[in-house]
Parts: structure tokens; sequence; C-alpha cells
């Protein structure tokens, strides 16, 4: 295991510091990480990042595979367009986490900013998924096209909703599972209510088991028969707006 | 409901040149020819027309004509046709109107309204048959000033560049969009011309991983087939904000024409739509646009020019200053005739401002901002021919992007019916019969043949203007003369009025 102590150090020094270093070691220790851009961008499988600190926007852009763990809170865009790899934030994170990820895996122990999942994909056997343990802001799942989002809501206040607004909202593929019913309101027009399957149920489970182990947390009075699916209207919401000249 | 549009077209079959072989019948995939055996004679139904040409092409005795529906409306300068039909259509669907290709209306064409300037007596013109004449050029950011060590060797290092053989390359159109052998044409051609295609927004297949070098492949706001070695494949990377024909608006594939390679292609589920939203979530300002440009460049190891195109709109200048600002290395301006395979008509024929008026007001603001240098800049949005590419180049431009004029190399005739998906050229289709007309083997030559013709006519027209490189003539607007312009279109364009 290499540590590698970043303060101070400007993003694109860090990255090649990185990208060097995984030749030698692939279990990498990044201490003081304070805003740094792309830490573990386009990083392969087998490397193993800690990162102890904030990292800075567009964390594990293009990921290919690699696995970071955040001790501290993430920035915007974590895992934009990532392909594939695991991410684990102890904290919360900022908006546009997993926008168009196509693969792979964000566990959020907090809450989550402002369109989360935003036209996440997925692909053959690839089904990226992002958990969030919080509450998650307006746009969760917008456009979405693949994949899963599971949102816990834990610590909510009372009467506070687990999603902000547009919640789905041009969904055309995918699943949103909520720990519990979201306000109708709250809902995009092109996702709707759908009934857990042993499917849903038995995925709910395993990354319930997940979050649990990561964060440490018991989380025996979640129940999976209480989660909410929401899934698309279908998968071409858009087919019939238009008249071709 | 009933239909209140009449036909558009109206096919005249000479019976006495009709020998009933049916290709027409066959060639027609809107079903327009059929054949009646009672009476032993090719019909046509003329409403399902779009009139593309190809049994027109194909028949073998030339027995048909298409025409305008010869119908007229009572007079009116006002309620004209076109307007009373989309109305018809919209009262019968309720749908938004939905065009292909680039602005069809009758807006003033500036190309044709500047005129070029030859040498006569004094500095002398060239002839490029006899002597040498570069029309070579580098795309990306250029630094400030070059140094040398001793010995006389370049030591400011340089950003990295595309070498273009020619000015010109084929525009962004997606793999879904247009066809594969279409892609596959593309790409040959231009691997064979020394400049570069693009892949729009759709990916890049596995199989076109080879033409890597001449391939600039895109990202746009869907992320379509975005990975690391797909950023890795190509000679640059270009960031799609917007698109000529329709800026301000997302794509929209429908699923009906991602089959099974165009999925693979696009990296999503089998028959789902792929739907491009409007802006990059991830970009919400011109500090957003720079760590898109920079984590695009993490990716590539800084190896990469990065691309940033943008429709040209009303304050498209102060867009580019940022954009230059923001680190891309080129930036690509789409005029408002730019084709699209699908736009919504209202947004295609009244948004934007045409690319001689955007480019020229681009290159001006970079130049008196001071850099200028600090970005190439590329011309798009319906360049058809080479006169239109010199002139681009005199109001500031590096290269242009050409995709109608390449589409209708390949056959296209312009019918506007991409969205359709049909496509009797095998063009802007996904129909595996449609598809099989189109023969790489075969358009990749028409479309080198196209280039090379023009490049020819460059370098005739540059050597009469005493020039014996391109890069003398970028932004050298002395050489053009506006005819028929107001004062604040000559002033706009940067250019003296003819006989000035």
């Amino acid at each position: 295991m290499k540590t590698i102590d970043a303060l101070g150090v400007k993003y694109k020094e860090l990255n090649e510091i990185i990208d060097e270093t995984i030749h030698i070691d692939e279990n990498i220790t990044l201490n003081n990480i304070f805003g740094q851009r792309y830490v573990g961008r386009i990083l392969p499988s087998n490397v193993k990042l800690t990162i102890n600190g904030t990292p800075g926007n567009d964390m594990a852009a293009y990921m290919s595979g690699a696995e970071i763990e955040v001790f501290g809170n993430a920035q915007d865009g974590v895992g934009n367009t990532m392909n594939n790899g695991k991410i684990i934030i102890h904290g919360n994170c900022g908006d546009t986490a997993g926008y168009a990820m196509r693969g792979g895996a964000i566990y959020i122990e907090g809450n989550a900013g402002y369109r989360i999942g935003i036209h996440m994909k997925e692909y053959k056997e690839m089904k990226p998924l992002i958990m969030i343990g919080g509450k998650a802001g307006d746009f969760l799942g917008e456009y979405m096209a693949g994949g899963a989002i599971i949102l816990l809501g834990l610590g909510l206040k009372k009467g506070e909703d687990l999603t902000g607004k547009y919640c789905g909202t041009g969904m055309h593929g995918g699943k949103i599972y909520l720990a519990k019913k979201a306000q109708e309101f709250n809902l995009g027009k092109e996702a709707v209510k759908v009934k857990l399957d042993d499917d849903d149920k038995a995925f709910l489970k395993k990354h319930l088991d997940e979050y649990a182990k990561y964060f440490k947390k018991d989380l025996s009075a979640v129940k999976i028969e209480s989660f909410v699916k929401y899934a698309a209207v279908n998968k071409n919401p858009y087919k019939n707006i238009y008249h071709k000249l | 409901m009933l239909n209140m549009v009449p036909s558009a077209f109206k096919i005249i079959r000479d019976e006495n040149k009709c020998i009933q072989c049916k290709v027409c019948v066959k060639q027609c995939a809107n079903l327009v020819h059929y054949y009646d055996e009672e009476k032993d004679i090719v019909r046509a139904d003329d409403t399902k027309c779009v009139c593309c040409h190809r049994c027109v092409v194909l028949c073998p005795t030339k027995a048909l004509t298409i025409i305008n529906y010869p119908l007229d409306y009572r007079q009116n300068a006002n309620w004209t046709k076109n307007y009373m039909d989309d109305i018809y259509r919209q009262a019968q669907s309720g749908g938004v109107l939905l065009a292909s290709m680039g602005n069809p209306k009758p807006f003033p064409v500036y190309w044709d309204k500047m005129l070029l300037n030859a040498s006569q007596v004094t500095n002398p013109s060239i002839d490029p048959l006899r002597e040498p004449m570069e029309t070579k050029v580098l795309i990306g950011r250029k630094p400030e000033k070059l140094e040398y060590d001793k010995k006389g060797k370049l030591a400011t290092k340089m950003p990295p560049q595309v070498e273009l053989k020619i000015p010109i390359m084929f525009s962004a159109m997606s793999y879904g969009s247009i066809s594969r052998n279409a892609h596959e044409s593309l790409a040959r051609a231009a691997e064979e011309l020394g400049i570069c295609y693009n892949t729009g927004e759709g990916g890049l297949n596995k199989d076109f991983y080879k033409y890597g070098k001449n391939t600039i492949v895109q990202v746009a706001s869907g992320r379509f087939g975005v990975y690391k070695d797909y950023l890795n494949a190509g000679a640059a990377v270009e960031i799609k904000i917007g698109q000529g024909a329709k800026p301000g608006i997302g794509g929209h594939l429908p699923g009906e024409k991602v089959d099974e390679d165009v999925s693979g292609t696009r990296m999503i589920p089998l028959g789902s739509d792929a739907i491009s939203p409007a802006p990059h979530h991830d970009i919400y300002s011109i500090e957003d646009l720079r760590q898109l440009i920079f984590s695009l460049k993490e990716a590539t190891a800084y190896k990469k020019p990065i691309f940033v195109k943008i429709a040209a709109v009303h304050n498209s200048a102060a867009i580019a200053s940022g954009i230059a600002r923001a680190g891309a290395d080129a930036i690509v301006i789409d005029g408002f005739r730019g084709g699209t395979g699908a736009a919504p008509a209202r947004i295609r024929d009244n948004v934007g401002i045409p690319i001689e008026l955007a480019l020229a007001s681009i290159d001006q603001r970079l130049r008196e901002e001071g850099i200028r240098n600090e970005v190439s800049l590329i011309a798009a949005g319906s360049i058809r021919n080479s006169a239109d590419v010199i002139k681009a180049v005199a109001l500031g431009a590096d290269a242009v992007y050409i995709a109608s004029a390449a589409l209708i190399a390949m056959g296209c005739h312009m019918c506007h019916s991409c969205s359709v998906g049909k496509c009797n050229w095998g063009i802007a289709t996904q129909v595996p019969e449609l598809v099989r007309r189109l023969n790489p083997d075969i358009m990749y030559k028409r479309l080198v043949n196209l280039v090379s013709a023009w490049n020819h006519e460059i370098q005739e027209i540059l050597g009469g203007m005493g020039i014996n490189a391109i890069d003398s003539l970028r932004g050298n607007k002395l050489m053009l003369r506006g005819i028929d312009l107001n004062e604040k279109e000559l002033e706009v364009l940067g250019i003296k009025h003819a006989g000035e």
C-alpha cells in the first residue's frame, strides 16, 4: 500500500503521480485531498484508492473498473460517465453523481445533491447502481435509461420527503427504489409506480447488506417490503409527439 | 381523420417509354410505385412520394418525371401553401413538426454575396499545376511565440494538433442517424484524403477503430459510447454543445433505429430511445465547460486537441471567447443552414444565424482580445463548394466541416425525409436491405473525388490570388468584397464593398 500526500499538489500532477504509482502498487492511499479534480479518472480494474479528505469535481470520471473509498464528502460529478468500478463515499456528495454512468456502483452514506443518476444507462451485463443512504435533491434519475437507484432516506426529519422534485422525469429505462413512497407531486410524469417482485426484493436485500457492511450501519429498521419501485412508463416516451414532414 | 394535405409531388410516367420492368416498384421504400397486374401497367401513389429521385435515376428507360404537384391555392402572400399545409398536419396529429436536413427558407446566403480577388499585373498569380501549393492545415492551439534552443531546435512545447492535408473535414453524423455503410464510406475517404471524419454522438463501432487517426470522436450530452478507449481512439475529441440546425435543443434517435449494431456502438439497450438532453447537465457555465474540457484532456493524457462545437447564435462571439479561455483547442461554429437527421421544423427554420456572420464576428472578437492563436476555428453549416471553403477561410476559418455535401456525393437528393428512416439511397436508414444499396467501395471513392476536386479548385483560386499557402489566406478579408450588401452587413463581415 502506497501513501501519497496530496497537500498542495495540483490535480494534473497528482493524477500523473497516481498513474505512475499504480505500476508499482495498485493499492494507494491519498491523504490531504482537498478539492483536486478528476481523481481516479479512467483508472482500470484492480486499482484501489483510499481517499482521506474532500476530492474535487468529476472524481472517477470515465472510470474503467477501479475502486475508490472516500473518507469525507465528495463534490459534484462523482463517477461522471463512469464505465465500471466501485465508489464508496463515507459522507455526502454533490450534484450530478453518476451522470451517464454505464456500469459499476456508487454507494453514498449520506445525502446527495441534484440530478443524481441523470442519464444513467445500461448495456448488456453492465448495470450501474447508485445507492444513497440519506435523501436526494431534485431531478433524481432524470432521463434515466438504465441501471438502478436505491434511496434509503435515513435520518429524515418528520414530514420530509426523501427525494426532491421531478424524480424520474424523462425516465425511459432503469429502476428507482425509494425506501418509502415519494410525494406524488415530486414524481416526473415519465415515472410510474410498479410492484416489487421477488427479483427486486433479492436485489434490494443484497445491496442493503452491502451498504450496512460498508458503512457499519444497522439497517434492521429498513423493511424491504415497504420499498416503492418506480420505472419508466415506456422506453420510447416521446414517440408520439412528432409529426414527420 | 381526413388528410387535408394535398400531394406534394406528381409522378409522370411516360407510357411510351415504360417497359413495366418494375425497378421503380422494387426501389421505392415509400411504396409509391405498384404494379397493376390486371392491366399490366405500373402505377404510382403520388401522395407517398418524397421526391428522392431514386426511381428517376434508376429507371432504365428514363420514363419517370417528378414535378411539384400542380395545385393552385387562392393567391395569398401571407397564407402560403406551406403554412396552410402545416396547419392541416398539426390539426390532424397534434404533433411537433419534425423536419430533416438544413433550413430551406430563402434567407440570404452571404457566400453568394461575396466576391473573391485575383492578382493582376502586381503580385503575379501562381499556377498550381506547376508550382507547390500548400493546403495542409494544423488544427489546435498555437503558442503565443516560438522559442528555439542554441542549436536552432524548437524549444517550445507544441500543444496537440490535428493535421489535415486539405482544410475540409466530414462533419458529425452519428451511426444511427446515418447507416453503417455511409459511415464506412466517410471513414475510408477521410483516410485516403488525409483528413478527418466525425463519429457524431453515437459512439464508434469496433470495426472502425482502425480509422482512428482520421477520426474525430464526439462527446455530446447523452455520452453515448463514451469511455476510455473511445476517447483515445481518434485524432481529437469534440464536445458537442449545439448544432446549427437545432440550437438549444437536444437529439433523439427513436428506438426503432437502435438495432443490435447501433445499440452496441452506443452502448445502450436494444430498441431504447437514445435521448440527448438539450444541455450537458454538468455544464451550466464557461467554468463548467472548462471542467469537461479538462476531464477529457485528463482522460486522453493531454495528447488530443479538444474541440467545442456550438451553433451560431446571436452572441456567438462572446461565447467563443469564453470557450477559448476555457481551454478548448478548436471551436466549431455551425451555422443555421446546417443539416440534421431530425429537428423540429420551427426551430430549424427560425433559430440561429448564418455561419458567414458568426464566423466573421468570432474571428474579429478573438483577434481584438488577442487570443485568436489559442484556438482554431472550424466553420460548418452548409459549405456547398470550394468557393464557399475559400470564402470561409478568408473570413477567418482554419478549416471547414461538410456533411450535406458529403451525403449528396453519396446520392442524397435532399428529399428532407431522413427522420422517417426509409432513405432509398441507403444513407439515413438502418433498414438492412436499404443500407445494402450503399456500396462503401464506390461511395468512398465518390467522396474522395469530391474533396480532391475541391482541393484542386482551392489551389487554382489561391494561385489566382498570388497566394501559395492556405495559411496566408486565413482571415485575409481584403480578398473578399461584398456585393448587394448594406453597410451593417459589410461591417459585421469585416469586408469592403465591391468597387471600394
